[in-house]
């Protein structure tokens, strides 16, 4: 499986063995954190919910076509479920190949479609006790 | 039905069973937002029958699932 969602906390170290492989000579990795601002607001949580089925369904699509347009061995997408708290993992790409371009460019391109394509809502929580739905701009405009 | 963020929020669930006569997903939206009163008008969001995104006019059946998207920010 290429793409996973997880409820439980992103584990780097665990996943990059999987992708062990001495034929690969690169490793790209993307690491995406809860951040403590979002436009000028002081963020202190964030909850993240995903139409899982809908989800994993997008995601293996976006990791098949990382696999067919570059140059790489593997590529594994994990997104985070659930409450986060500020400098967790909310998502985490890898991509090994045999020399690092093609392994930047495809992870580059994986995160790029899971924002815009794969379904999962992010909640965030101020500072001042409110909190909102983050109007994401993915969704409608893309057949 | 199934409802995420914030639709879930303003049903008040995450799924329920409808019985309609609409034929169309839009059609089942139209129904939903006037009976609940949404506020969300279906240009912002997208479809998807049985756990894949369609288009507004694909007609449904007797035992489909639907969920309505609202815009996501994932990532």
């Amino acid at each position: 499986m290429g793409f996973r969602l997880t409820a439980a906390p992103i584990d780097p170290s665990a996943l990059m063995e999987e992708l062990r492989d001495s034929r690969t000579g690169a490793c790209v990795t993307f690491e995406g954190r809860v951040r403590d601002e979002n436009e000028g607001r002081p963020v202190r949580s964030l909850d993240y919910e995903a139409y899982a089925p809908l989800a994993e369904r997008e995601g293996e699509k976006i990791i098949s076509e990382a696999l067919r347009r570059f140059q790489v061995s593997r590529a594994l997408c994990v997104h985070r479920t659930g409450s986060l708290a500020l400098g967790d993992i909310a998502v985490w790409v890898a991509v090994t190949a045999g020399h690092r371009s093609a392994a930047f460019e495809a992870c580059r391109f994986i995160i790029g479609e899971v924002k815009a394509r794969v379904p999962i809502w992010k909640k965030e929580h101020y500072a001042d006790g409110s909190a909102e739905w983050v109007k994401g701009s993915a969704g409608p405009l893309r057949g | 039905m199934r409802y995420f963020a914030v639709l879930r929020e303003q049903r008040g669930l995450e799924e329920e069973r409808v019985e309609t006569t609409a034929a169309t997903a839009a059609e089942v939206y139209e129904e939903l937002r006037r009976t609940h009163r949404l506020a969300l008008p279906a240009g912002s969001l997208r479809v998807a029958v049985n756990h894949e995104f369609k288009e507004w006019g694909e007609v449904i059946r007797d035992g489909d699932t639907l969920a309505f998207i609202p815009p996501f920010a994932g990532g």
